[in-house]
């Protein structure tokens, strides 16, 4: 359940909210049942630890992406060599007449998917 | 040669230059060792000996045609998530393990225009995640000073390398102590530039916020000569920082008259137990006793540092390894549709660490938890960088202990917060993006232990004071001498 801090604008979770199987999905990782309950537990007391934050008066506060001063850079948009082709499909898993073979992803009608 | 061997950077370049040595003996004499220590630290993932020795000689010939090169000859080890062009690049993974790069990080390319000669791809944890190299999916690295404890990590393998006098530059990545922890516990000096000095470009990204290059090495005078090779801006980099670097042309400096070193007041040394205190103590007390003040400052946020790290840090390498899919690169296990593909290529190459990380970051990304999680962790990042940015109103450099404990046996962190509580004290500098270096401070017999360990003293800077933090540590390295007390059970003597 969401608890609303007396200073901070922002609700801190309950720490036993992973879901582990559901972040594996978005993840992309398959986890196996053993995964799920040891990853499971570990990162609840991780996230317990970061509970620890909700300490911290931050409803004034901005929000740091990057400490060091930043801006758009932007190079002149002139033609240069990139990688070579043969060299980059050679890394390749599968490839074929110079590009990469990707593993199918929308299935024929009539076919199970 | 084995004198060479032995010696620093400065030492090496200046016999090559000179013509006292060539490159090639310089490189033909360090295979040879390596050869004969690996066995025993198994520092390498990959060694380059090939290459090393082409690379030495187009270093002779420039030499011979009265090129001066600052690190002519210098024997380098280069963290195996940095690329370089036509080796083999895993980030300890098994996801790369045969991936051959096709190009070369800068940071890699200017060594390399500088003399330097790589000498092997060292081994890391994972993605550059952990702090021992245990988390190496490719290889199991030693600490020369007892092959029955840990390297540290991440950069554990270029630690170990340099601490056998299997290289004598390291170069390492520090995401949240990745290479001053090693330092301290492989009795080397490692320093962590400002975020931004060093490009990152060709360096395999874990958190792109945080990642910073720098070297490992045996004395300060080196690790500023490697970083000067190093640093400055790099087109292929929009983060790298257009600002002048501060070169040596002037020596570092001799004393610490008048500098104001601060000492936080939230770090209770008598946590890390009687002896680690003492030891910090007097290290303290050596710095007021070449010249320096020490002043009391606040991080009251610091001991928030950890768990704004363990938020922002796997948050940013959630989305930075979706690019491992097994598509373009890398390993690829076949399912039966694209998102099967996905997820069982990205189950098998991925080690433990690197899935919790991945999935405590996709976490705190989540429709629902950004704002309680990360958002939240880039408020305290900010709140954690104010209070720095306050203590060195009153001080110039800033003093606390790099890890605290020794280097720790093999096995010894069996759950994963007691592992990242090893970087309790790099941490913050690295949220702030301050220049931070570990040097070493003196030695400590661990608690079932044989023999002593090295330990190491953080020194911390503000934004872009490496020229000042630099000659501080080498003044304290120079009056102190700790690091030459006790020889590596493996690699020789210092």
């Amino acid at each position: 359940m969401n608890t609303r801090l007396p200073h901070g604008s922002i609700p801190i979770l309950s720490s036993e909210k992973i879901d582990v199987r559901y972040v594996a999905k978005l993840a992309r990782i398959a986890l196996t049942d053993d995964e799920v309950e040891r990853f499971g537990t570990q990162l609840a007391d991780l996230l317990t630890h970061v509970d620890a934050l909700a300490q911290l008066d931050i409803a004034s506060v901005s929000a740091t992406a990057q400490v060091i001063e930043s801006r758009n850079v932007l190079r002149d948009d002139l033609p240069r060599p990139g990688l070579d082709r043969d060299v980059v499909l050679a890394q390749a898993p599968a490839s074929q007449g110079g590009f990469f073979r990707v593993p199918r992803i929308i299935a024929v009608k009539g076919e199970a998917s | 040669m084995s004198d060479l061997l032995r010696g620093t950077a400065v030492q090496v370049a200046a016999a090559v230059n000179a013509r006292q040595a060539s490159a090639l003996e310089v490189t033909e004499a360090m295979l040879a060792h390596v050869e004969g220590v690996e066995p025993g630290v198994g520092a390498y993932l990959t060694r380059l000996d090939e290459s090393a020795r082409s690379h030495a000689a187009r270093v002779d010939r420039r030499v011979r045609s009265g090129e001066s090169l600052p690190l002519a000859g210098v024997p380098v080890a280069v963290k195996d998530n940095m690329c370089l062009d036509g080796t083999r690049t895993t980030a300890a993974s098994k996801i790369l393990a045969g991936w051959v790069s096709p190009y070369t990080a800068t940071a890699v390319q200017r060594i390399i225009d500088a003399g330097g000669i790589p000498i092997g791809k060292s081994n890391l944890d994972e993605f550059a995640m952990g702090s021992s190299c245990e988390n190496s999916a490719l290889g199991i690295t030693h600490n020369p000073y007892d092959p029955t404890r840990v390297p540290g990590g991440s950069s554990g393998g270029s630690a170990a390398a340099v601490a056998a006098h299997e290289a004598t530059i390291g170069l390492g990545s520090d995401t949240g102590g990745s290479i001053r922890e090693p330092a301290a516990f492989c009795n080397l000096v490692g320093f962590k530039p400002t975020y931004g000095r060093i490009s990152r470009y060709g360096l395999i990204a874990f958190a792109s916020s945080l990642d910073q290059i720098g070297p490992l090495t045996r004395t300060v005078a080196d690790a500023a000569l490697a970083y000067e090779v190093m640093a400055g801006y790099d087109p292929m980099d929009s983060t790298s920082v257009q600002r002048d670097v501060e070169t040596t042309g002037k020596p570092l400096p001799g004393d610490l008259t008048g500098v104001r070193v601060g000492i936080v007041r939230e770090f209770d040394l008598a946590k890390l137990g009687a002896e680690a205190a003492s030891l910090y103590q007097r290290a303290y007390g050596d710095l007021q006793k070449l010249g320096a003040d020490l002043v009391e400052v606040a991080l009251p946020t610091a001991e928030y540092g950890l768990a704004t790290y363990y938020l922002i840090a796997p948050a940013e390498c959630s989305s930075n390894l979706s690019r491992f899919d097994g598509i373009r690169y890398g390993l690829r296990v076949e399912g039966d549709d694209v998102t099967q593909t996905y997820e069982q290529t990205r189950a098998a190459g991925f080690g433990p660490e690197v899935k919790r990380r991945i999935l405590i970051g996709t976490h705190a990304l989540s429709s629902g938890y950004y704002d309680a999680y990360y958002v939240r962790a880039q408020k305290a990042r900010t709140l954690i960088a104010r209070d720095f940015a306050k203590a060195f109103e009153a001080c110039d450099l800033i003093a606390c202990p790099a890890a605290s404990t020794p280097a720790f046996e093999f096995h010894a962190k069996s759950d994963p917060y007691s592992m990242y509580l090893m970087d309790y004290y790099t941490i913050p500098m690295s949220l702030a993006g301050l220049p931070a270096l570990s040097v070493p401070c003196g030695w400590i017999t661990p608690a079932g232990g044989t023999v002593p360990m090295p330990m190491g003293l953080q020194l911390t800077g503000p934004l872009f004071a490496e020229r000042a933090l630099l000659g501080a540590a080498h003044v304290y390295e120079q009056a102190t001498r700790h690091a030459g007390a006790h020889a590596p059970q493996i690699g020789g003597a210092r």
